[in-house]
């Protein structure tokens, strides 16, 4: 009881705070700027809700103080019972009665036509939400989890709760609030208004459902040619991968090393980069092309520039992947099945067909999911290499940014976006739930794999060396393009590029970065840096909650969290401009809408690192600190992140480095005065600037490199003090790691 | 270690369900300040859970605990005044054992230097002092145990928890660490719920015993009266080997039965039987062997193993076979020999039929 009296008083001091002290509306030059200090409290946009109440009319707050107080005088109650109802009571009238007035009264006034007629028409609207409102709902969420904690929810443990409904409320407010905004989006005209209009014409708009091309017709609706390329891609990356993977496992391949660091090149690559190597290599004026046309006189056409060519750039940019998915599947396999087999007189291409094979199936459908996923949510390659012939996720771009901009057409496109990667989603889980015959168990299992069949051996062999070399050329242009002059016409080796993207000059005695590519270069470190703890800190708190914790809705709680990862960029970012642009919740042209965007869509695999990494610690030790008199916040800070430590640094670093790569959702939010350097590059590439572009990307590259080799020297040593607690169990963990970090 | 106060604990009407499986559907019980309890039973019969929900790791679904008078049923573990040794120890693999010891005293808000002086007393008090800058995997087995005793009993709770705290040790150490624990618990004066599948454990250091199955209890007493006076064959079997078998109460005068087992008489407290038929729990070593005299229940020796200090029969009867210890290992007797059978006065008992 004496700590429920502590935490309410802060709730309310910092509720009163909330009204008194800090302007109830959004700030426009920015909150953190403080600029408006000097102005507060009485100018009419910077008053605080208080005063909002009294001398600007806005007078239906008056509802939400009221609710707050009432929540306030639970603290004076002493039966446990009462005051527990009391807080959830108010707690949920507060938060709903938030919502609705944030959506319901706009800048004109009502924005919804029953309340106008029930009220009668406001003489005054309200801007967005600004520190004020923000902090006030948080408080009604926390009074909703002390209620629950005070009435014994979780074991009264009201840190805990508190961090369900604070996660809760967060992925409301930046996942589904977004993506329910777009729906409603696409019902809307500019003006708000009901126009259901541009949905029926976009649903029924030939150009995206097409099936002309199996009937003789020129080309396929969008969707259609998406989800063909979808299918494409992921079975040449699932083939190509398990090629890799049985040579890397089944073989006597001198270059396993070297295999093996493939792995990491989609991480640090990206997305575009692989489809501007493709153009240096194979474009109108690629090496490759003109060296045909001078040789064989063949022709330059542009066959790059259409499905073929981003089919190309995905199964580049997506083998990997899968090579990691299957690498831990093949390696799944147990040795002891097959040398059942070869007892029972099989030959080797029988147990590799009847054994092996059929083991690895559901392991195969996973990494075809992935890629499937991947594919539909790759916005890099296909912005590059698209030209005319786009996909799903660069049409919607252009609905938005294009010539004519429809943005019900591109909430429609978003949302058959959506329901092919969701669906793939669904089916991913159902096929990982009931069918994995997981053969790495706890017991020893010892025994050596079987070898290939000689043919198969020969067959993987031919498949992946060339398509090695040709990843190492392709990273080669990559490196190499930002030395040259003019790509194609004057192949002289220059440095022009990298200085002026990057050069730095010295003017009047202070460092100038005159570079072109610095300002957007420091803002991405910028936004990446703050990131990456943020997400690193919701994905392993939510992890523990997971873990650790038993409650009812616990697995629609972890589904909810994990779909956000099947939500294309290009769909995050388009719901986040319709959602965030206006109000009650405005943030597009800021930071900040750059840092939500990737915390929610990079924590799903701060939560996959947490989750294998805390199933490894005994759960005695969280209970020991529990009855050691720490609480829950306690017992995390001082038992559970000291021993997590290197899932941290992963989450960190990954995060970081996702930040950096990240271009689908980003293309949409940045603004002129917080631009990527992912967006930047693309600019240059539509420009034609690709001289800068390369150069920009080898750098990019080289900073992850960076930041990854001095996180694997860190780690790497941790690794080797800390005791394993269930090494059995590793390689498990780590496929489940990456199978999801993917999707 | 100073200023104990021994806390009393209270179950009334316990109930608690997991989902649609009841572990325990009503469950009442007391245990006196300064006492050590302990619950036993076959794994799954909810002892381990009761410990739980005394610790606060688990919330009962209806029913309310009280320790020291106060209700505690909706309080989290960390604000109970109780403390707990773990199974698995749960010692904090990235703290040395100080730091372990003082983790708690951190918690509780003591100021640094009382943290660090009742740490290492805690640690001296088990007889680790000087001990305390290694981790816990540099101790061995029992020195872990200790320390995560030390670390539960330096914050003074009302109530000590063990859950199996011997289970993770050799069984010559397991000897020597439960009577530590019990003698640090006379000298402390503490009350302790311990937690575990072995009634020699069980037998060895509790002040009261109780047996539990399937979430209720099944007898609660002294280790003496578990022992020799068992309710039920469960009971009987559960403390120690017992030969269950038929018998018929002849005549009950006040307190004493007269019995009739296979022709052989004997007189014995009659606890709740009538007269008729009953049901009769004999430990292996009060049944006496008479090679050669009549007089006493006929058998033939099946089985005969000589261990050292003992020896081990089977024997057939008219009444069943029976399981016997006999000490006299001078005389052991051969399998085939023909043998009449007596009772001592101890170690029999009527039980429910």
């Amino acid at each position: 009881m004496k700590n429920g009296n502590k935490r309410l008083n802060a709730l309310i001091g910092i509720g009163l705070a909330a009204f008194v002290f800090v302007p109830w509306y959004r700030v426009d030059s920015g909150f953190f700027a403080f600029e408006w200090i000097s102005r507060f409290p009485f100018n009419a946009d910077l008053a605080p809700g208080l005063l909002q109440i009294a001398l600007e009319g806005r007078i239906w707050l008056t509802a939400a103080l009221a609710l707050f107080l009432l929540g306030c005088c639970a603290r004076f109650m002493s039966d446990a019972d009462a005051r527990g109802k009391l807080l959830v009571a108010s707690g949920v009238a507060g938060i709903i009665f938030m919502a609705l007035q944030g959506l319901a009264i706009t800048f004109i006034g009502w924005s919804w036509a029953l309340p106008e007629t029930l009220f009668g028409p406001l003489s005054i609207g309200q801007p967005a939400m600004g520190a004020g409102a923000i902090t006030i709902s948080l408080i009604f969420v926390l009074f909703i989890a002390f209620g629950l904690a005070e009435r014994g929810f979780m074991k009264g443990d009201a840190f805990v709760v508190g961090s369900i409904s604070v996660l809760i409320f967060l992925v409301t407010v930046f996942i589904f609030y977004p993506i329910g905004s777009m729906f409603i989006g696409s019902v809307q005209d500019f003006d708000g208004s009901f126009k259901p209009d541009g949905l029926i014409s976009n649903i029924q708009d030939p150009s995206i459902w097409s099936l002309d091309c199996l009937i003789g017709g020129n080309r396929c609706g969008v969707a259609w040619r998406t989800l063909f390329l979808a299918v494409m891609t992921g079975l040449g990356s699932t083939l190509l991968g398990l090629c890799f993977a049985l040579v890397a496992t089944r073989t006597n391949f001198p270059f396993k090393k070297g295999l093996r660091l493939l792995t990491v090149l989609p991480i640090i690559t990206p997305p575009f980069v692989i489809g501007l190597a493709l153009t240096l290599l194979f474009g109108r004026s690629g090496v490759v092309t003109e060296a045909l046309d001078t040789v064989f006189g063949i022709e330059p056409s542009r066959w790059l520039y259409g499905l073929t060519g981003i089919w190309i750039a995905q199964v580049l940019s997506f083998t990997p992947i899968s090579f990691l998915v299957l690498i831990g599947v093949v390696e799944g396999v147990s040795p002891s099945m097959e040398e059942a087999s070869q007892t029972l007189r099989a030959d080797r291409w029988r147990t590799f067909w009847r054994i092996s094979l059929p083991l690895m199936k559901p392991g195969l459908a996973n990494a075809f999911l992935i890629g499937f996923i991947e594919s539909m949510a790759d916005f890099g390659n296909p912005l590059v290499l698209g030209g005319s012939h786009g996909v799903l996720s660069t049409e919607i771009f252009f609905a938005v940014v294009g010539s004519q901009v429809d943005p019900s057409r591109a909430a429609v496109l978003a949302m058959i976006l959506l329901s092919f990667t969701l669906t793939a989603f669904m089916a991913q889980r159902v096929w990982l739930s009931g069918k994995n015959f997981a053969t790495v168990t706890g017991k020893g299992d010892s025994g050596a794999h079987a070898g290939l069949p000689k043919s198969i051996s020969l067959t993987v062999h031919g498949i992946v060396v060339p398509w090695m070399g040709f990843t190492i050329v392709v990273y080669g242009m990559i490196l190499f393009g930002g030395f040259v002059k003019t790509w194609g016409l004057d192949n002289s080796l220059t440095l022009e590029h990298y200085a002026r993207a990057f050069s730095i000059d010295i003017q009047d005695g202070a460092l100038v970065w005159s570079g072109v590519a610095w300002d957007s270069f420091w803002t991405t470190m910028e936004i990446a840096l703050i990131s990456a703890p943020l997400t690193a800190a919701v994905g392993l708190l939510t992890a523990y909650i997971i873990v650790r914790q038993k409650f009812a809705g616990k697995n629609a709680f972890e589904f909810a969290l994990m779909m956000s990862f099947a939500i294309p960029g290009t769909v995050i970012g388009i719901s986040y401009i319709m959602a965030f642009n206006m109000p009650p919740i405005e943030m597009t042209g800021s930071a900040l809408i750059l840092v939500a965007c990737f915390v929610f869509r990079n924590m799903p695999v701060g939560v996959r690192g947490g989750i294998a990494a805390m199933s490894q610690l005994d759960k005695s030790l969280d209970e020991a600190s529990l009855t050691l008199k720490a609480n829950s916040a306690r017992t995390l800070r001082k038992v559970i992140l000291p021993l997590l430590r290197p899932a941290i640094t992963a989450a960190l670093v990954y995060s970081f480095v996702r930040a950096i790569t990240s271009i689908s959702a980003v293309i949409f939010l940045v603004s002129a005065e917080y631009n990527m350097a992912t967006s930047y590059i693309v600019g240059l590439v539509e420009n034609g600037e690709y001289g800068i572009a390369i150069a920009y990307s080898s750098m990019l590259i080289f900073v992850m490199i960076t930041v990854i080799a001095g996180f694997q020297l860190i780690v790497g040593e941790r690794r080797l003090r800390r005791e394993n607690r269930v090494s059995g169990l590793d390689p498990q963990r780590k496929i489940r790691f990456s199978q999801e970090k993917t999707a | 270690m100073t200023d104990l106060k021994p806390g009393s604990v209270v179950f009334e009407n316990i109930r608690k369900d997991f989902g649609a499986f009841t572990a325990i559907p009503d469950l009442s019980l007391t245990i006196e300040p300064g006492t050590l309890v302990t619950l036993l039973g076959p794994s799954g019969c909810g002892k381990t859970t009761t410990l739980r929900m005394l610790a606060g790791l688990e919330h009962p679904s209806s029913g309310r605990i009280l320790i020291g008078g106060r209700d505690v049923t909706m309080t989290p573990a960390h604000e109970r005044d109780v403390s707990m040794v773990f199974q698995s120890y749960a010692l904090f693999p990235h703290m040395n054992a100080l730091e372990n010891v003082a983790y708690g005293l951190e918690s509780s808000g003591y100021n640094k230097r009382e943290v660090r002086e009742r740490a290492e007393e805690g640690l001296a008090q088990v007889g680790l002092g000087g001990m305390g800058h290694r981790l816990p995997a540099e101790l061995s087995g029992g020195q872990q145990q200790r320390v995560a005793v030390a670390r539960a009993l330096v914050l003074n709770p009302q109530v000590l928890l063990l859950d199996e705290p011997l289970s993770n040790l050799d069984a010559r150490l397991r000897r020597k660490v439960r009577t530590e624990i019990r003698e640090l618990q006379q000298r402390l004066g503490f009350t302790a719920v311990y937690v575990t599948h072995d009634q020699d454990e069980a037998l060895a250091v509790s002040d009261r015993i109780v047996v539990m199955k399937e979430g209720k209890i099944a007898q609660e007493g002294a280790p003496r009266v578990l022992y020799e006076e068992p309710v039920s064959e469960f009971i009987a079997d559960f403390m120690g080997e017992a030969n269950v078998i038929p018998c018929e109460v002849l005549s009950r005068e006040g307190d004493v039965a007269l019995i009739d087992v296979g022709g052989l008489q004997h007189r014995l407290p009659a606890r709740q039987s009538s007269a008729g038929k009953a049901k009769l729990a004999v430990r292996p070593g009060s049944v006496v062997l008479n090679p050669d005299a009549g007089g006493g229940l006929d058998g033939e020796i099946l089985t005969s193993a000589y261990l050292g200090d003992h020896v081990e029969y089977e024997i057939e009867t008219p009444v069943g076979t029976f399981f016997v210890i006999d000490h006299s290992v001078d005389r052991s007797l051969p399998a085939h020999t023909r043998v009449s059978l007596g009772f001592r006065n101890k170690g029999l008992a009527l039980i429910e039929s």
